[in-house]
């Protein structure tokens, strides 16, 4: 292992898939903005982020390391050969590129080679210089692949037919046009009623949330709380419920719904929805009626409450955040429900917003409406989650298995 | 009187179970109905032989219609089978014929007039049955035609052997499924799509968790970033997805070909085995987040002690990862691993929407709805759905013997 520990290796080897790692993000960045033609040269990455790597190695100052590689990268994309090619962009992108790429490089090659030195490097300074450039790979990777599809989802509902097929890959917006980027919403709700379909959505699951909390209250308390045969049982096998397969389920749902007479009705998806959230919203409250002081509500008892007074005036309130997780959590899974609406519902006017966006997808609808409706399904979810990330965090944990 | 503790079965503990059981009874009573019930009839009906069709129960059908006029006036029922093969038994027709009008001629064969009340006792009719029975009438007044017919709506009864309900039972459905390679096909697919799911999306959620195992400015917000397409609706992600890989107009096969990868457009989501592996990276994509969020939630509750221990010793940081870590998480990964690997096996909607189950990626949970309704065999796609209900429960027995170890949840 020693020879490969050798300090000029590991900086040649690390500035060079470095730099392939910015070239490449740098070129799809740019792309994705401007829709010019850019791409990545892997085999010149490689040799000049090596010799980069190895002129940091020897001067490891901060200012120089960003100078240097954007003075690199600058060069090459003005001479047009190096670790980014070009075609016909116009030198305003060009030099934001050389900036992106360079300080990207010049950064985070200088935070890599803090620990390592020229000559043979200790098993602990190259695991650290190797673990730095996984970690700096791993937040361009992942912020990528979480980012990329969302984007696309919001940039083509701003779009335009015509500009969707010219230039895939041009994302930019024309902002002279105003509130005019916004016809792909104002059509949905026009004429596509999707102010019907939220109002039902909404409808739904803030019913849904009502109903299981009314129903797995009481049902955690008595696990929790009360001692009974079975309890030890029941407190796991709650959650064999969520070993069953929800197609399997929706077979005869859909054909008792249709002989009763219930498919298309909301109240037939009332029936539905909460019993798939009950057990796991009976399963989160459980654990943490637990974890409070059994003394509080024994005061309670001994002062002549009840039981079920002790757990409205008790228990309750001391459980707030818990509900609040829980009720997060259940408005998630029924707001983002789309099989059973899928197969019961068939009438416009009884649409929730996920069976809304599924008759969206036709030949005939451009694809913009279609993404339009995404990203009004994606938004209230999105900013309930951002602003309550704490609580739906936890109730993500607690609830643990519904996927 | 000896000092041992109540059994259980004092007045005060029975009075607590009683109650136990009584603020249980909604959850029971709604799982029972909403679980346990459509279980049980998926059962019975993998054995029946029905069809999308028979999910109607066959009926006499009756339109009633006032014909001619003057000495020619009459009504006509026309009675039909709803079911081309099977009969309806026990027919009845009846009708109350408005006042001001009478009888002229003859009631044709089984029907009787008592009163206004016209009866007629028709009996069975055959699959594909469609008669006309015309009563002759004469009206006092010429206007009041239109009444007739509007005045009192006429009514059959009928009772016929739903196919649901009878006691006829086939193993046709079981035979038809498991008939050919069709079925080893599926079953392999699903097993792909399941195992390579799983741990991909464990390996992923463990990567970014080590990331996140750290505090710095906006990891808050990181975390939150990369939580996204969990909590996004499946609806919306899958069909940006659709529409970032489309063949002809999508971003990725126009960066893939500036990028000079390559040539041709790829048609991602409709090719043979591409299709197959690319929604196994859209499962692992949208799932990596929620491995992600257990594994850095045990990560979190690891003592610092044994990391500061270990510093001493001079572990390096792959050693401290592989001998501390590793070793600390193993409990939750295998939770992870067998939750994650039954609801990957269960997953419907993620296939239908990418692929529809085309393009040779067609698991078990997707062929229950091709079979019940793309080829509208309702029988087979419950016999699907019992298979699957089989193999779950194998896998449950398994689940439960390690939940009982682990705890971990």
């Amino acid at each position: 292992m020693t020879h490969i520990r050798r300090g000029y290796l590991t900086a040649a080897v690390i500035g060079a898939l470095w730099t392939v790692v910015i070239a490449t993000s740098v070129a799809i960045t740019m792309s994705f903005a401007t829709g010019d033609a850019f791409r990545p040269s892997v085999l010149q990455a490689l040799v000049m982020g090596a010799a980069l790597g190895m002129v940091l190695l020897r001067v490891p100052q901060r200012g120089f390391a960003m100078a240097a590689a954007v003075a690199l990268f600058a060069l090459t994309l003005g001479a047009g050969f190096g670790p980014m090619l070009t075609d016909g962009v116009g030198p305003v992108a060009l030099g934001i590129a050389a900036l992106l790429a360079g300080l990207g490089t010049g950064w985070s090659l200088h935070v890599m080679f803090a620990e390592i030195r020229p000559g043979t490097l200790t098993r602990h300074e190259f695991e650290d210089a190797v673990i730095r450039f996984l970690t700096g790979f791993g937040y361009i990777f992942f912020t990528a692949i979480v980012a990329i599809p969302f984007y696309v989802m919001v940039m083509t509902s701003l779009k335009n037919q015509q500009q969707l097929v010219a230039n895939p890959l041009d994302f930019s917006l024309d902002l002279t046009q105003g509130w005019g980027l916004f016809r792909s919403y104002y059509e949905l709700f026009a004429s596509y009623n999707f102010g019907t379909y939220m109002v039902n959505s909404l409808f739904i699951s803030v019913m849904t949330v009502a109903i299981t909390l009314l129903f797995s209250v009481p049902g955690a308390y008595a696990v929790a709380r009360l001692r009974f045969k079975g309890q030890a049982v029941f407190s796991r096998s709650i959650l064999l419920i969520y070993m069953v397969p929800i197609i399997v389920l929706a077979l005869p749902i859909y054909i008792g719904f249709s002989m009763t007479g219930l498919r298309n009705t909301i109240f037939g998806i009332l029936l539905i929805y909460p019993v798939t959230t009950i057990p796991v919203a009976l399963y989160m409250l459980q654990g943490y009626f637990r974890g409070l002081p059994q003394e509080v509500e024994e005061a309670g008892l001994m002062d002549g409450l009840n039981r079920l007074q002790v757990i409205w005036k008790i228990t309750l309130p001391l459980a707030l955040p818990a509900l609040a997780s829980v009720s997060l959590y259940v408005f998630m899974i029924a707001w983002n429900e789309f099989l059973l609406a899928f197969m019961l519902l068939d009438d416009p006017s009884k649409f929730t917003l996920t069976r809304g966006i599924a008759s969206l997808n036709s030949s005939e609808i451009p694809r913009q409406h279609l993404m339009a409706g995404a990203v009004v399904a994606t938004v209230p979810i999105m900013a309930l989650f951002l602003g309550l990330e704490r609580f739906m965090t936890k109730g993500l944990t607690a609830g643990s298995v519904k996927g | 009187m000896s000092a041992v503790p109540p059994n259980g079965t004092t007045p005060l503990a029975r009075r607590e179970a009683r109650l136990a059981w009584g603020l249980l009874a909604p959850t029971l009573v709604s799982v029972a109905l909403v679980v346990v019930l459509p279980l049980l009839a998926i059962f019975w009906i993998s054995f029946k032989p029905i069809g999308l069709a028979d999910l109607r129960p066959p009926a006499p059908i009756l339109r009633e219609s006032v014909r001619g006029a003057g000495d020619d006036l009459r009504v006509e029922y026309r009675l039909r089978n709803s079911s081309q093969d099977i009969e309806v038994t026990g027919v009845t027709l009846s009708d109350t014929l408005p006042e001001g009008v009478a009888l002229r001629g003859d009631l044709p064969a089984p029907c009787t007039l008592s009163g206004r009340d016209l009866t007629c006792p028709i009996g069975t009719i055959e699959g594909g049955y469609n008669e006309r029975i015309i009563i002759p009438l004469v009206a006092e007044d010429a206007d009041r035609t239109e009444e007739l017919a509007e005045s009192s709506l006429p009514t059959v009864s009928g009772q016929s052997d739903s196919i649901l309900t009878n006691t006829t039972f086939t193993l046709d459905n079981f035979a038809r499924i498991f008939d050919g390679d069709e079925f080893w096909g599926v079953f392999g697919v699903t097993l792909f799509y399941t195992v390579f799911g799983t741990i991909g999306a464990l390996s992923v959620g463990l990567f970014a968790a080590l990331l996140l195992n750290k505090s710095f400015r906006g990891q808050g917000i990181l975390r939150g970033l990369y939580l996204f397409p969990y909590v996004a609706p499946i609806i919306a992600v899958a069909f940006s997805w659709l529409i970032l890989f489309d063949p002809f107009s999508g971003s990725a096969n126009a960066l893939l070909i500036q990028m000079g990868v390559t040539n041709g457009a790829i048609n991602f989501f409709g090719e043979r085995p591409l299709a197959l592996i690319m929604v196994t990276v859209f499962e692992i994509w949208r799932y990596f987040p929620l491995s992600f969020l257990f594994i850095l939630a045990r990560m979190q509750a690891i003592d610092t002690d044994m990391y500061e221990a270990a510093d001493m010793d001079g572990a390096s940081p792959f050693q401290k990862f592989w001998y501390l870590s590793l070793p600390q998480l193993l409990g939750i990964l295998s939770v992870l691993f067998l939750l994650r690997f039954i609801w990957t096996f269960n997953k419907f909607d993620d296939i239908f929407l990418l692929t529809g189950g085309n393009a040779g990626t067609r698991t078990l949970t997707v062929n229950v709805y091709e079979q019940a309704f793309a080829v509208s065999n309702i029988g087979a796609g419950a016999a699907v759905a019992v298979v699957i209900f089989l193999c779950l429960l194998s896998f449950s027995v398994f689940f439960f013997k390690f939940m009982s170890r682990e705890d971990g949840l």
